[in-house]
């Protein structure tokens, strides 16, 4: 009698860019055991709009808004991260409301940005009644913001050397109002989120990552924070001002005592954030002192300011993703930078996914693919083209491309 | 609680939609003929959300003051303004601004001005409302 010839095997799936259950556009092919995912590949490259390239032939204040449109939900990060870099390049001393603004601004987007995913979150896992909930919430930070900046999305409030807009004395009994409507419904959202039995019943022990491998991945942001590793550019490097104001890292230990890494973790942490959010707008409203609100008023002047700048720089910021880098370049002689690099949060959390997704179902991918809060569009940089064929590159080849560029930079 | 969710989203059923439904009731299967008919008078259009003060819609432009200093042109991130040397004058093609008023902020004359008009979707990019001159 021979042995039956039917032996169990793994069979790939692809989840492919444009896929109902991901809201980015990203290719995952999964090996899968049954219902069981034994091993993920992360293919990108499907929206590379060319950005770095466009902003060769524009000047500084022009590519604030470019920088604006690399992503929809961090549009404030990009340009203010960009201004950074520009800024420790021309040697521009911000003036000290500036500082204060920029931190409204960059916290106002984060409970936008947080609550957005919190929603995303909830339509991931089918409950979609909560969706609604946390963008009727979301709105009111619109709401907010368009008050503040005149848009909804795209905020146009950078500018290198400080910000456009001044929130007056006037403004602030409705900035307030719109905080206090924050605090009163994010304890209603904490219950949903954290007691609710079907939140609990789908990311309690899913998608765990430890904190050997978030360091060892170096995922950044809430992603690295819910797994119990204390990274955050606003403590580490207190940038702007949050320097003067009271701030600490978020892990999820503050809360249940423990880290697990667990995507219920990661809501823990991004719901912790936007309580600290709303407590750091409150701080600066109370110690923002009075003074200009932006280093050169008079753009024509700034612009022949930067004509003359050479060198390069650094811009970090703690974008609701992670941390963001911008470098930039200027040669001294064009307006337009001599290049221009950005690092989006989300590049650094796609590798973190593998061990994330591996041991898991399939029922689990969009949770767990969400629960980092990707962004595959501020990502998305590199797509070689030639000859209308699309080829990777392997490692020696990009090697030798990297060595090229460092020679080329090094003028 | 078990499900939290519960008495809010009952709750909810005796309350009014968050959503503003402009510009009808229910959406109109012809646009152009359901604002022939508000014109007309023979419907009736909810009306949107009132925009903030400070919000930057459609670019209104002071022809008068305009000095042709070029600056803006200058600032445009988006390369919607065109420069005309006859009259030492600009034209702006609104299919292309990105509304960032930054040519507002550049102007030494103030000629520039941003107002809360927003409804400018257009099938046609050169038409009479996308073009500021």
């Amino acid at each position: 009698m021979s042995k039956s010839s039917t032996t169990k095997s793994t069979y790939q799936i692809p989840i492919v860019p444009i896929h109902p259950a991901l809201k980015e556009p990203v290719f995952f092919e999964f090996e899968l055991d049954g219902e069981k995912i034994v091993d993920v590949d992360v293919k990108l490259g499907h929206v590379h709009r060319a950005i770095e390239w466009a902003s060769r032939k524009r000047n500084p204040v022009q590519i604030l808004y470019l920088a604006e449109r690399i992503c929809g939900i961090c549009s404030y990060c990009h340009p203010i991260a960009f201004s950074l870099a520009v800024e420790s390049t021309a040697d521009i001393q911000v003036p000290e409301r500036a500082e204060y603004l920029r931190v409204i601004h960059g916290e106002l987007e984060r409970i936008c940005s947080h609550i957005l995913w919190a929603g995303v979150a909830a339509h991931e896992i089918g409950f979609d009644t909560v969706l609604y909930l946390t963008w009727q919430i979301r709105e009111k930070a619109l709401d907010l913001t368009e008050y503040l900046t005149g848009n909804r999305v795209t905020k146009a409030i950078t500018m290198i050397g400080g910000v456009r807009r001044d929130i007056t004395q006037d403004m602030i009994p409705k900035v307030q109002e719109s905080l206090k409507y924050f605090k009163d419904n994010f304890e209603k959202l904490r219950g949903i989120f954290l007691d609710d039995k079907t939140f609990k019943m789908r990311s309690q022990n899913c998608g765990v990552l430890t904190k050997e491998n978030a360091l060892k991945l170096c995922a950044v942001g809430p992603t690295t924070r819910a797994s119990g590793v204390k990274k955050d550019v606003r403590v580490d490097t207190s940038y702007f001002a949050y320097g003067d104001l009271d701030i600490n890292y978020t892990t999820p230990d503050i809360l249940t005592g423990e880290v697990n890494g667990d995507v219920y973790d990661r809501i823990i942490v991004r719901l912790l954030e936007v309580k600290q959010s709303i407590d750091l707008i409150e701080q600066c409203l109370d110690k923002m002192p009075a003074g200009p609100i932006v280093a050169e008023p008079k753009i024509a002047k700034l612009l022949a300011q930067l004509k003359k700048a050479n060198g390069e720089g650094v811009g970090l910021h703690e974008a609701p993703r992670g941390e963001v880098i911008h470098y930039v370049k200027f040669d001294g002689v064009n307006e337009a930078p001599y290049t221009w690099k950005v690092r989006a949060p989300t590049y650094n959390n796609i590798l973190p996914w593998i061990p994330m997704l591996k041991g898991q179902q399939i029922a689990d991918i969009p949770i767990v693919a969400a629960s980092t809060d990707p962004c595959m569009s501020c990502t998305n940089r590199v797509a070689v083209i030639k000859n209308g064929n699309r080829y990777e590159l392997n490692k020696e080849e990009l090697h030798r491309l990297s060595v090229e560029k460092t020679r080329r930079l090094m003028l | 609680m078990k499900f939290s969710m519960l008495p809010k989203a009952f709750a909810q059923m005796f309350k009014k939609p968050w959503t503003n439904k402009f510009p009808a009731k229910y959406a109109p299967s012809n646009t152009t003929k359901f604002l022939e008919n508000v014109q007309a008078g023979k419907a009736k259009i909810i009306p949107p959300v009132e925009t903030p003060p400070g919000f930057r819609g459609k670019i209104q432009y002071d022809k008068e003051k305009c000095i042709g200093c070029q600056l803006c042109l200058k600032v445009c991130p988006s390369e919607a303004i065109e420069f005309k040397p006859e009259g030492k004058k600009i034209k702006i093609y609104l299919a292309r601004c990105t509304f960032c008023s930054q040519c507002n902020d550049i102007c030494p004359t103030n000629c520039l001005s941003m107002s809360n008009e927003f409804l400018l979707a257009d099938s046609n990019l050169y038409s009479k409302d996308l073009i500021v001159e």
